[in-house]
């Protein structure tokens, strides 16, 4: 299959990022040259980028891109085979407590015990993240979820929507600098997706946090994501405004792009038209 | 150690536990009729042997045999209340929202003992209520004696527990099933109801480095009048702190194992297969 993009493909150039002493204006995440390696398989190569406060960052690619993986690296469920991960300025690697302490992440495969009711799941998980007054925080969430109707029932029993926006409180219960939401709506209707991606772009407003978001959803990511990256074989092939990608690589879509990519993605780098 | 969290991880037991109260009949059950049987086995054993001809002296068995029962149970239920603990993160598939949380090692063990004490501390309620109301077995008897066996198989039994925890972290989910038959692999080496003088050589010398072993043989001494060694109980105290350590180790090793090869993150997945 031969590829024809308007401008050639060259890696994205990787944002080195360097840590100092946080400041206001230090990023939420900081990746520095990420890989993550198994005996015969490159997960993730040399993968640096930057999130923002306020910024909505699209982690794109087909599947086995390394995506969750770099995510779990992200989490500290897995560990890096080289590189470094600051999260609001601390080093994940050096003090894991205190960097995911600032964090917090929703996901489809991570679903909340379903043996406990929403109250429940959200006070043991308020406790884990020792939230000061965590009755207020909890009610306040509740609340911005509509889950008042909900808080006795197990999590177990909700649909897919209710479980993500308990999910999604979950996230928020330690207002995270840095949010990780990995197919939020993947298991929405378009109507609860968009009422989830409102909120969401609400809260990156509000509470002045960074987000990191994966989707297979083009028209999502354009809508909420302020920059993507686009990752295949574990390394940034991409970086930009999802609204102006396409067009400056002779794409009609997003959703274009990417399948381009993900078919070809070396092909179109090694060798442009 | 943030205290806020490790009263987390025990919040969500007693939320388990009250929710469904079919959990907490397997943690008296099984001790009442361990008793129950075992009562009645030395009951017949003392009738039979004081009724036996040219017998001149009466053997109380109730003390050593259903005594023995009742701290072997209590061993069991210590080691299980950490297994099971354990266990309730796995069958939720919880451990992608627990450990990519601040919790520590150090304070998720702790949360899984103090559950552990609250469960067995109930089992050995119903335990001495049984034995001393319907078979006249008398702890006072022992003195203050039965405190340091007391603690010496609570610490034996945490220290198997998180053994065990640590296995089935390693090994996968199905290795669940290695770990509820592991106090019976013990009991034949631990001398629980005979001396260990009866065992061949090498079971004995797999015996003197469990600590139940001088718990039961001083039980023994004790309940034949004798004065119980010093030394016994320094060597047991001793083994039972160094394999607690040693299970910490173990576990804290397998769960740098486990991020490091992905093992973690991919847990969920394996514990539906």
């Amino acid at each position: 299959m031969s590829v024809t993009f308007t401008r050639p493909l060259e890696p994205a150039r990787p944002l080195e990022y360097t840590h100092s002493d946080q400041g206001p204006a230090d990023p939420v995440l900081g990746v520095s040259n990420l890989c993550k390696s198994y005996s015969h398989l490159t997960a993730v190569e040399q993968v640096s980028f930057v999130v923002q406060r306020n910024e909505i960052v699209g982690l794109l690619g087909p599947n086995g891109a390394g995506k969750t993986t770099t995510i779990n690296m992200i989490l500290g469920v897995l560990a890096p085979t080289a590189g470094t991960i600051h999260i609001a300025g601390v080093d994940l690697a050096r003090h894991r407590s205190r960097a995911l302490a600032r964090t917090n992440f929703a996901a489809v495969y991570a679903t909340l015990p379903g043996n406990l009711t929403v109250m429940q799941n959200l006070r043991f998980f308020g406790m884990v993240y020792a939230i000061a007054r965590l009755t207020e925080r909890i009610e306040t969430l509740v609340q911005r979820f509509d889950l008042n109707h909900l808080r006795d029932t197990r999590c177990g029993l909700l649909s897919s929507g209710e479980q993500t926006r308990v999910a999604l409180a979950k996230a928020l219960l330690n207002k995270p600098q840095l949010l990780l939401l990995d197919e939020p709506t993947a298991s929405l209707d378009p109507s609860a997706a968009q009422i989830v991606r409102q909120e969401i772009r609400q809260l990156a407003r509000e509470e002045s946090c960074g987000i990191l978001w994966t989707s297979h959803n083009m028209y999502e990511v354009e809508a909420v994501c302020d920059r993507v990256l686009f990752l295949s074989h574990g390394k940034i092939l991409l970086e930009g405004d999802p609204r102006a990608l396409p067009g400056e690589h002779g794409a009609h879509s997003l959703e274009e792009l990417f399948i381009r990519l993900a078919r070809e993605p070396l092909h179109a780098q090694e060798h442009p038209k | 150690m943030r205290l806020r969290a490790v009263a987390g991880i025990l919040l969500r037991q007693f939320y388990l536990f009250r929710s469904s109260p079919v959990r907490l009949v397997p943690t008296f059950t099984w001790v009442a009729v361990d008793i129950i049987v075992w009562g009645f086995l030395t009951r017949y054993l003392n009738a039979v042997t004081s009724h036996s001809a040219g017998a001149t002296t009466h053997v109380d068995f109730v003390p050593s045999l259903l005594g023995a029962v009742l701290f072997w149970d209590f061993f069991t239920r210590i080691m299980q209340g950490v297994t099971t603990a354990f266990f309730e993160d796995i069958w939720s598939r919880n451990f992608l929202n627990l450990f990519a949380s601040p919790l520590s090692i150090s304070e998720y063990v702790t949360g899984l003992v103090l559950t552990s004490i609250a469960t067995s501390l109930i089992a050995l309620s119903v335990m001495l209520i049984l034995a001393t109301l319907v078979f006249g077995l008398s702890f006072l008897s022992m003195g203050l004696m039965v405190i340091p066996f007391v603690l010496v198989l609570f610490l034996f039994g945490v220290a198997l527990g998180i053994f065990a925890s640590a296995m089935v972290l390693r090994l996968g989910p199905a290795s669940e099933w290695l770990v509820w038959p592991m106090t019976a692999f013990l009991a034949p080496f631990a001398g629980v109801y005979y001396p260990l003088s009866t065992l061949p050589e090498w079971m004995r010398a797999i015996g003197a480095v469990l600590p139940p072993s001088y718990v039961f043989e001083s039980m023994r001494a004790l309940v034949n009048g004798q004065t119980l060694s010093a030394t016994s109980l320094l060597i047991s105290t001793t083994l039972a702190v160094l394999q607690l350590l040693l299970a910490g180790y173990f576990f804290a090793r397998v769960f740098r194992y486990a991020v490091r090869t992905g093992l973690l993150a991919r847990y969920s997945a394996e514990a539906t297969s």
